[in-house]
């Protein structure tokens, strides 16, 4: 018997598991998926908590669900991962031995990292959304909170989910208006990127709403620490932002497993190559989602249409054959603005987010850089595709590179 | 685009000012980008240029945290020698492109 393992069972894992047992022999292949935690969250609706649009039961569902039968499902703590003898550990001492790995341990915040971060304040006046801890917290903190200074900092680049934090503060604008209070909250939004985002028309689009909307943006504040008993944070050129409350995007990091195994950079992302999704130091194993140092973006769509490459790549390595797929880089989001209405990005390694209508040229339904309600409609709809159609690998009706179609080129 | 002349050098530009043709790179040019920026280069500057330029020769991404793991600066050398926006500015004054943020 030959022997797939998939370490993590997260969006990432999930995912290959299912295309991995669909398209190999049960006789032949033996598939083990490992994880600690029986929980799976949705993460995009994390967002959403702190302003009491969705509750803990919105976001969780249990994994095995999802695992298809046919897939050993191992709750454990991986040790490490001994890529140089296809083994791997666990902590309760048993070894899983692999033909072929896929890592896809994610990646995880650690507010350790940032000086003053994590001190007797952590969950008082500061808080992550990006834990469902954290965002619960957040949320009864609002509840009472009659305003002040509300701060949203993103302390590194690259950090999953990167609109979150501009979606956070377009929320936070209508929920403290929709309460009356809005006058008496100032709303800061501080990036160590020059501008609301990397790319020049998104850049512009997310800046002129910022503007619109009355929230100021700090760019190139590179987070050195936090004072939390004055409640300041410090950048690395000496300059300060006061806060009442202060929303934190703390540095994000790999799963410590990566490191442990000597696997990973100084993040403990693993070294992968950006087209095929095979670890650039060993021929047979790959990696998918969050736990790469691939330069997309750290989020659910990117390991979605990353795995219809992954999946083609390694049919073909199993095979003996030459890997002819290549993902493109390939990622979207919609962007929460806050009223009803949210916008909606396209990209992919050489293609900026584009205007224009998504999927289908002309009719949409979703327009690209735009503002709509129809694609606030989508983001919450997200919600059912993502338990009922990526989990469990069925068909979108969408392109898995990114498509010109329906896109302005000018 | 457009073209600048740099210790008598004519070079092009894009217009964040960054060199288009990276092989005119030398350390006088990297002189005269600094001076304009008001910023004399020591040789703890060159060593931080020449370690970026190094990175990118082999392909590796430029993040200000492998600065500060350098050995050469921690960060807050990094901003001292660079302020403002250092990994933007010691780019363009090293000869590399402007470093691409991925998010």
């Amino acid at each position: 018997m030959k022997k797939i393992v998939i370490v993590g069972a997260g969006t990432a894992g999930t995912m290959m598991a299912n295309k991995l047992r669909k398209s190999l022999s049960k006789k032949e292949w033996e598939i083990t998926i490992i994880d600690k935690y029986k929980t799976h969250y949705y993460q995009p609706g994390f967002l959403f908590i702190p302003f009491g649009t969705y509750t803990k039961k919105d976001v969780i569902k249990q994994k095995d669900v999802f695992i298809p039968e046919g897939v050993n499902l191992i709750y454990a703590e991986v040790d490490r991962i001994d890529a140089a003898q296809n083994k791997v550990l666990l902590t309760d001492g048993k070894v899983f031995e692999y033909d072929f790995l896929v890592i896809a341990t994610g990646c995880q915040t650690q507010p350790e990292e940032t000086p003053g971060l994590k001190e007797a304040n952590w969950y008082k006046n500061i808080f992550d959304f990006y834990t469902i801890e954290g965002a619960l917290a957040l949320h009864e903190f609002f509840k009472n909170w009659q305003g002040g200074r509300l701060v949203m900092t993103i302390t590194e680049l690259p950090f999953k989910c990167p609109v979150a934090p501009l979606e956070f503060v377009f929320l936070a604008d209508a929920y403290f208006t929709k309460r009356g209070i809005r006058d008496k909250v100032e709303i800061i939004f501080t990036t160590p990127m020059s501008g609301a985002f990397t790319k020049p028309k998104a850049t512009a689009m997310l800046g002129k709403l910022l503007s619109e909307k009355n929230i100021k943006l700090i760019p190139d504040f590179y987070v050195e620490s936090v004072d939390s008993e004055n409640n300041i944070i410090h950048s690395y050129d000496g300059n300060e932002v006061a806060y009442d409350c202060l929303t934190i995007v703390p540095v994000n990091m790999g799963d410590d497993v990566i490191a442990r195994s000597g696997l990973g950079d100084d993040l403990n992302f693993v070294p992968t190559d950006k087209n095929t999704l095979r670890s650039v130091a060993f021929e047979n194993v790959f990696v998918l989602g969050d736990a790469s140092n691939i330069p997309a973006s750290k989020a659910g769509s990117v390991a979605h249409f990353s795995s219809e490459a992954l999946i083609g790549n390694m049919l073909e390595v199993i095979n003996g054959k030459p890997m002819t797929h290549s993902f493109d880089g390939h990622a979207n989001c919609y962007i929460e603005t806050g009223f009803g209405k949210a916008s909606l990005i396209d990209f992919n390694y050489v293609t900026e987010p584009l205007s224009g209508k998504y999927p289908i040229p002309l009719i949409g339904p979703f327009s690209l850089l735009g503002n709509s309600c129809i694609n606030h409609l989508g983001k919450l709809a997200f919600k059912t595709m993502y338990w009922e159609f990526l989990l469990k690998d069925r068909k979108l009706p969408v392109s898995n590179n990114m498509s010109m179609a329906g896109k302005n080129k000018d | 685009m457009t073209q600048i002349t740099y210790a008598g050098v004519v070079l092009e530009v894009n217009d964040e000012g960054y060199m288009l043709e990276k092989s005119q790179w030398t350390k006088e040019i990297a002189k005269a980008i600094a001076k304009e920026a008001n910023i004399e280069l020591t040789d703890k500057h060159f060593e931080v240029i020449e370690f970026l330029r190094d990175r990118v020769a082999k392909g590796e991404s430029l993040t200000i945290r492998s600065i500060g793991k350098s050995g050469i600066v921690d960060i807050k050398g990094f901003y001292a020698l660079f302020p403002g926006a250092p990994l933007k500015l010691a780019t363009r004054i090293g000869g590399l492109p402007k470093p691409v943020s991925c998010v």
